[in-house]
């Protein structure tokens, strides 16, 4: 592992999220009645993508943005544009970490989508992202945000729209909780931006597919578990190395699951929700391989998780197949429209590094004469694994990631040494279930909670 | 991003929310498993609301924050954090800790009055809403877009 390579500067990275802020600068404002400088940084998005395929349409969108006339048509546009941009910072930054790392990324081959979504859905989601584009970040209220909950409640139960409803429901409270946005002191530019053009972007039919290409059957060695989760949605992915039963090269996989839920569920409430989903869930807590028969598979490398198609294997420990059969293992690719720099979580292993809080108690592992970022909250609530135990770690498997303009390490498990004996700790340990003392309060003050939420709902429901 | 809410225990105030201007939510009945009433305070004037889901007024909110609220605001406090809720319904606490409590303290020192907006209804259908979320199936199909949430040890 290079980390020395993942401090140094990327050609040409400035440029493109100088265009990318331009942009960002100008939606926050509102696109209703531009003003000058909103239509200086429309024009520098256009200019930057003006020597590729999007080149006509987006300077088009730009003018007509720009003189407040843009029609849906211009949003999606100007979407595909910032994403255009961003996807090359993607690439810039996947290709850094492929030399950091040493290991081969496999060639993305994403079958064309077949559109088989409810359009008029979509066309609602894209009208409300439009409504709020014209007020901007600055000129939004509640009345603007609230219109989002009715496409949300009516996409949430189809599976097709999951991806988009996922999004709009967390973007949406987002934006609530920070209503009216004229009294905001501070704005998440380029979050709400990334936000906002990625929902764009999926309102368009077919762009959230990801299709079956393939079935794997062979071993799945599980690394980590990284959870992602906002007031009302919660995905849980387990990191692993697949290796084929054909003898053929390993590769890196992830297998997820996710749930919408109630606010109020949360800490070991996730894992409850998740756990019978996903049998992996509890191979990962009993720190043990799977055995996995005709698996389906996306282009991307994520299994479409069927517990019927796999059973629990051979005890296997992430470290020992971190150090042995990660190495050698080929990174899955990214597909074309979801090249983006928050979508780089590249499982990797550390170890000889020194530790090292900052006065402000930011936290580097030292290695090598080079100092990575580590971000120590970003760690499931329910889990053994604190930001202290991180901070006097000697190995460490983790996600890498890039935030704010720097490589970030995730930490999934560590390993540090207790009077003398390697002790390791797993974000995911509790995931399938724990008999910590700790972690079983935390299971029946979830489950109290569920049950109360139930037992309302079957009362209320269906009356 | 928004912290996530903090763990509580949710038979007597099964549902709570800073929404639509208002911290509003379902509080359960002490006598009748059935019924739940609807209780809101609204930001900037702290007009407050009270009545069954069937509509029908409390008893309690006359002239007064009834049983029902404060209970709401108690479990409001647990679930966002007294500064949170101080912040959104714009209550000035001046160097008062912010509690439950001082809360309750500094608004009803307004003396506010009765809300008539009727939001009882949009609130309750809120409720359900957020139960339905109970209802709805798990998919192992991934969702990239959750990338953007990550996780966070910081509590409300």
């Amino acid at each position: 592992m290079r980390t020395d390579l993942l401090t140094e500067s990327v050609d040409g990275l400035d440029e493109a999220l100088a265009a990318v802020d331009a942009f960002d600068g100008a939606l926050a404002a509102g696109l209703l009645r531009p003003q000058p400088a909103q239509a200086a940084g429309l024009t520098e998005l256009a200019d930057a993508v003006a020597g590729t395929p999007l080149a006509d349409r987006v300077a088009e969108a730009a003018e007509k943005a720009a003189a407040g006339a843009a029609g849906e048509d211009h949003f999606v546009a100007l979407a595909a544009a910032r994403t255009a941009l961003l996807g090359s910072v993607h690439d810039a930054l996947a290709h850094r970490v492929g030399e950091a790392t040493g290991r081969g990324r496999a060639a993305a081959d994403v079958p064309a989508p077949t559109a088989r979504e409810a359009v008029n859905l979509l066309a609602a989601a894209r009208s409300w992202l439009s409504d709020l584009a014209r007020c901007g970040w600055q000129g939004m209220d509640h009345e603007v945000v609230s219109g989002a909950a009715q496409v949300v409640s009516a996409m949430l139960p189809d599976p097709e729209l999951r991806r988009l409803a996922t999004l709009l429901d967390g973007f949406a409270a987002e934006l609530a909780a920070s209503c009216p946005g004229a009294s905001l002191e501070r704005v998440p530019e380029r979050r709400w931006a990334d936000l906002w053009a990625r929902a764009v972007l999926l309102t368009v039919p077919g762009a959230a597919e990801l299709p079956e290409t393939g079935t794997l059957t062979g071993r799945l060695l599980p690394l980590g578990v990284d959870v992602q989760e906002h007031a009302t949605a919660v995905q849980a992915q387990v990191h692993a190395v697949f290796e084929p039963a054909d003898g053929s090269a390993a590769r890196l996989v992830r297998a997820g699951v996710s749930v919408p839920k109630p606010d109020t569920v949360v800490g070991a409430g996730l894992w409850q929700l998740l756990r019978p989903h996903l049998s992996l869930l509890e191979a990962v807590g009993e720190g043990r391989s799977m055995e996995l028969t005709d698996m389906p598979v996306t282009a991307e490398g994520d299994l479409l998780w069927d517990n019927e198609r796999a059973r629990a294997g051979e005890s296997a420990d992430a470290f020992v197949t971190a150090r042995v059969a990660l190495p050698t293992a080929t990174d899955g690719p990214t597909a074309p429209l979801d090249r983006h720099p928050s979508r780089i979580a590249v499982p990797v292993f550390l170890e000889g590094y020194a530790a090292r809080q900052d006065d402000d108690e930011s936290l580097y592992f030292d290695l090598a004469g080079s100092a990575l970022a580590v971000d120590a909250d970003r760690i499931p609530s329910a889990s053994p694994l604190t930001p202290e135990a991180v901070a006097k770690s000697g190995a460490c498997i983790g996600l890498l990631r890039w935030d704010a303009g720097r490589f970030v390490l995730q930490a999934l498990a560590v390993e540090s040494t207790v009077r003398k004996k390697a002790v390791a700790l797993h974000a995911g340990a509790w995931a399938g279930g724990t008999t910590d003392k700790a972690g079983v309060k935390a299971e029946k003050a979830a489950t109290d909670a569920v049950k109360v939420l139930r037992e309302r709902a079957g009362k209320l429901l269906r009356k | 991003m928004i912290a996530p809410a903090r763990p509580r225990k949710l038979a007597k105030v099964p549902f709570v929310e800073l929404a639509d201007g208002r911290m509003q939510g379902v509080v359960s009945s002490g006598s009748d498993i059935g019924r739940v009433y609807v209780s809101s305070i609204a930001a900037s004037t702290y007009a407050y609301g009270c009545s069954t889901n069937n509509n029908r007024p409390c008893g309690g909110a006359r002239g007064w924050y009834c049983n029902h609220i404060r209970a709401l605001i108690g479990e409001a406090v647990l679930q966002y954090g007294a500064e949170r809720v101080a912040r959104y319904l714009k209550v000035d606490l001046a160097d008062a800790e912010p509690s439950g409590d001082s809360l309750i303290d500094a608004m009803f020192a307004t003396r506010p009055g009765a809300d008539h907006s009727g939001a009882a209804a949009t609130v309750f259908s809120r409720f359900l809403r957020h139960l339905a979320y109970l209802e709805l199936a798990p998919t192992t199909a991934p969702l990239p877009e959750m990338q953007w949430f990550p996780p966070t040890r910081a509590v409300a």
